[in-house]
């Protein structure tokens, strides 16, 4: 066992799948000499080659359609966007083309678009988006949004040995500050489609991901000393395909239901969670269902309105005890 | 210091709750054991509790005119007389608070920001009968709440809540559950089959119409009646029986029997027929019970009574163990006490067959409506002088007049089928056409 930071532990997924497998390449702004803008691709240049990790222009829409080719062709090409911000100038690219492509061409388009998402950083407006919900309205793709270092190394080898276009968010405020033991030697792999539950509880449920994950466990702690509200965690992991059956169970047992995610509100995935246990779980609900998102404003850059706007431990605890009582 | 719990008794099979109509005692008053200590209405009866020990009233639990399931405590008795201080009032379920199994949430505090639904900003409709804000989030709770409810027959505006604007939450209804667990399924007076519940549709009425709510048994009736209907596969058969002989005999003992306190009736007749017959034909005396048919071992039989105020059906029984002065005794009894308020909840209780006599109204026949859980209800139509064809011993036909008078049975077809139904018609048709003279 050793213990290794988020990014480390997504270093060593990509490595080891690029060892297994050759046809597993890399590409993006500055992966190769540069080792990527936060080193996770440091070192692969020189053991893979230019060949298998190549630096391109600065086009994410060249990126990802370069490797829609080559995963056409029978490569795994892993592109990388330098921030996730950008992966809008690829929208085109991956809802029009690839997302589409199995079904309008019978084409199978084995790739993984990967990229550091998220706020909490002082990034400002271009530097710390969450899209997930512009790419979960598009059927054809997968998204995955680890929370753990386990994970992030068991989502990215799975997302590579997936026969479909997979995304995969990596939250940068995550990178160096989650640290894991992780056993050495032994594959991990993280299913896609399946959730976790974080922390078991009997009380309440929050429904979260990402950076907010941890927020909502902080948050979890609190209530369970100061009120002795047990509150159950749940880490979806993957956004799409959702798993239902994980959302519905949490929901059966605890009766009450708070999401919890770090992009902003309107037309967030809150709104479709929401639906679904509505759909499926009405008659198990203890309570409204209740969301703690951004606010429905760009992340601002000072430091004082960027803590405003992104939801806080403090957010949760608020909301959560709010919803206990109910 | 001994205490005694009074609890709402269980006064019928298909009884899960009772309304407690009125006490009778004051908290602090003495009471003798069997000394009546409250009222209380059920589905069809009224009648008084007594203490079961006694002691001095030291707790009230259930006010006047509230509903709670059965098995509920309604009162505690202080039976040392030294301890005869009157307990401060307390809440209605302080146990079930204080045994909650975690600490209960921390009320809301009005400074908090209120994320979306904030329940209490609605105002309170006006008065004139419509409910309060707080009155309509303590019915109007959620899915999961109203789930819990249904499955358990309670009453949601009964239970203290502790959410917001005093919401019955998940903890409050398990906890109430817990303390009343008669009040849980799988309780014999549940064996009927859960249809959900029974709705009336509204009617707007028109300008000068007057619009009276239900009495309970009113409400009761009707609510039976469609569950029956929906139930049961009902069928009915028609006989014509020659009541002349029965007539004729009810003449002669008329008197004697008067002598005796008792008022023979042709209904009297008929119910001993169906007594004598209900043992040979036991699938009519029977009931269903899910995938299976209980066939009942005593042979207990219910006289509907119609009342000013509405309908009860008081039963007789071991009616097949009753001589004919027996059951026209038990008859007048029975009438006599639900006219007058009399009858025990056991009166009304494990009737087997069912007797519907709406004759003396004079209708030719009618259809009723069986009285759930059992599977067969006979109408008596009117009885009267009627042409009829008679056949004399050598064979020849003639017009005579005689008594006459039609037997209505409905059954239900999912056990009992059509031969059966008519086999024990003719039975009982020619028991009462050979009634024994020896028998009045």
């Amino acid at each position: 066992m050793a213990e290794v930071t988020f990014l480390e532990a997504l270093r060593q997924g990509l490595w080891e799948e690029m060892e297994r497998d050759e046809r597993v390449f890399i590409l993006g702004e500055d992966v190769g000499l540069y080792g990527g803008a936060f080193k996770v691709t440091d070192g692969f240049s020189k053991r893979f080659g230019a060949s298998r990790v190549i630096d391109t222009p600065i086009s994410e829409a060249a990126i990802v359609g370069a490797a829609a080719g080559a995963a056409h062709m029978g490569l795994r090409p892993v592109a990388e966007m330098q921030f996730i911000d950008f992966i809008s100038c690829a929208y085109d690219m991956l809802t029009n083309y690839v997302a589409t492509a199995r079904y309008r061409a019978g084409l199978s388009t084995p790739l993984v678009v990967r990229g550091p998402c998220g706020g909490y950083v002082r990034g400002g407006p271009f530097h710390s988006q969450n899209p997930e919900a512009a790419f979960l309205h598009t059927p054809g793709l997968k998204i995955v949004y680890p929370a753990t270092a386990r994970d992030a190394k068991g989502l990215i080898k799975a997302s590579i040995r997936d026969e479909d276009p997979v995304l995969y968010l990596e939250h940068k405020w995550l990178y160096r500050r989650i640290k894991e033991q992780l056993p050495e030697g032994e594959e991990i792999l993280t299913p896609i489609g399946q959730a976790r539950i974080a922390r078991e509880g009997k009380h309440l449920s929050i429904i979260s991901y990402g950076a907010t994950l941890w927020k909502s466990l902080e948050a979890a702690e609190q209530l369970e000393k100061a009120d002795g509200v047990s509150v159950e965690v749940l880490d979806l992991r993957t956004l799409l395909p959702m798993d239902d059956a994980a959302i519905v169970a949490t929901v059966k047992k605890t009766n009450k239901v708070l999401i919890v995610h770090e992009d902003t509100r309107t037309g967030g995935i809150a709104g479709e969670i929401a639906a679904r246990i509505n759909e499926r779980a009405f008659e198990w609900l203890d309570g409204p269902i209740m969301r703690v998102t951004a606010h429905d404003v760009p992340l601002p850059y000072a430091p004082t309105l960027e803590d405003f706007v992104l939801p806080q431990t403090e957010d949760i605890v608020k909301a959560a005890r709010w919803l206990a009582a109910y | 210091m001994a205490r005694v719990d009074v609890l709402m008794p269980q006064m019928g099979e298909s009884i899960a709750e009772g309304t407690l109509s009125k006490w009778l005692k004051k908290i602090g008053d003495p009471v003798k054991r069997d000394e009546p200590l409250f009222e209380i209405s059920t589905d069809k009866v009224d009648a008084e509790i007594p203490a079961p020990a006694a002691g001095v009233l030291a707790e009230i639990n259930v006010q006047e005119g509230q509903t709670v399931p059965v098995q509920t405590l309604v009162a505690i008795l202080e039976t040392d007389a030294s301890a005869a201080v009157p307990a401060p009032a307390k809440p209605a379920l302080p146990k079930a608070a204080a045994e909650a199994p975690q600490a209960a949430p921390p009320p809301p505090s009005p400074a908090q920001p209120a994320p979306a639904v904030r329940p209490s900003g609605r105002p309170a409709d006006g008065d004139g009968g419509v409910q309060t804000a707080e009155q309509r989030l303590r019915t109007k709770s959620t899915p999961l709440v109203r789930k819990i409810a249904a499955e358990h027959s309670v009453d949601i505006s009964r239970i203290p809540g502790s959410g917001y604007a005093g919401r019955v939450t998940k903890q409050d209804i398990l906890g109430y559950i817990e303390r009343a667990p008669a009040a849980a399924p799988a309780t014999p007076y549940s064996r009927l089959p859960a249809l959900g519940a029974i709705e009336h549709p509204a009617v707007e009425p028109w300008p000068g119409d007057r619009v009276e709510p239900w009495s309970k048994i009113r409400k009761i009736t009707a609510d039976h009646m469609v569950m029956s209907r929906r139930v049961s596969a009902h069928v009915a058969s028609f006989f014509e029986v020659d009541f002349t002989r029965v007539a004729q005999l009810r003449g002669k003992a008329k008197q004697s029997y008067a002598e005796r306190g008792v008022n023979l009736t042709f209904l009297a007749f008929i119910a001993k027929a169906c007594a004598e017959n209900l043992r040979k034909h036991p699938v009519v005396n029977a009931a269903v019970s899910a995938d299976s048919t209980i066939y009942r071992a005593d042979v207990n039989i219910g006289i509907a009574v119609a009342l000013d105020w509405g309908l009860i059906v008081p039963v007789i029984k071991h009616a097949d163990e009753l001589s004919l002065i027996g059951i026209a005794r038990a008859i007048n009894d029975l009438g006599e006490r639900a006219r007058t308020k009399k009858l025990s909840p056991d009166d009304i209780q494990r009737g087997t067959f069912t007797i519907t006599n709406p004759g003396g109204f004079g209708p030719f026949a009618g259809i009723p409506i069986i009285n759930q859980p059992q599977v067969a209800i006979l109408g008596v139509g009117a009885i009267e002088k009627r042409p009829k064809v008679v056949t004399a011993a050598d064979g020849t036909d003639s017009i005579a007049i005689r008594t006459i008078g039609m037997l209505t049975m409905s059954y239900d077809h999912r056990v009992v089928d059509g031969a059966d139904a008519d086999k024990f018609l003719a039975d009982v048709k020619q028991l009462l056409q050979e009634f024994p003279e020896g028998a009045v």
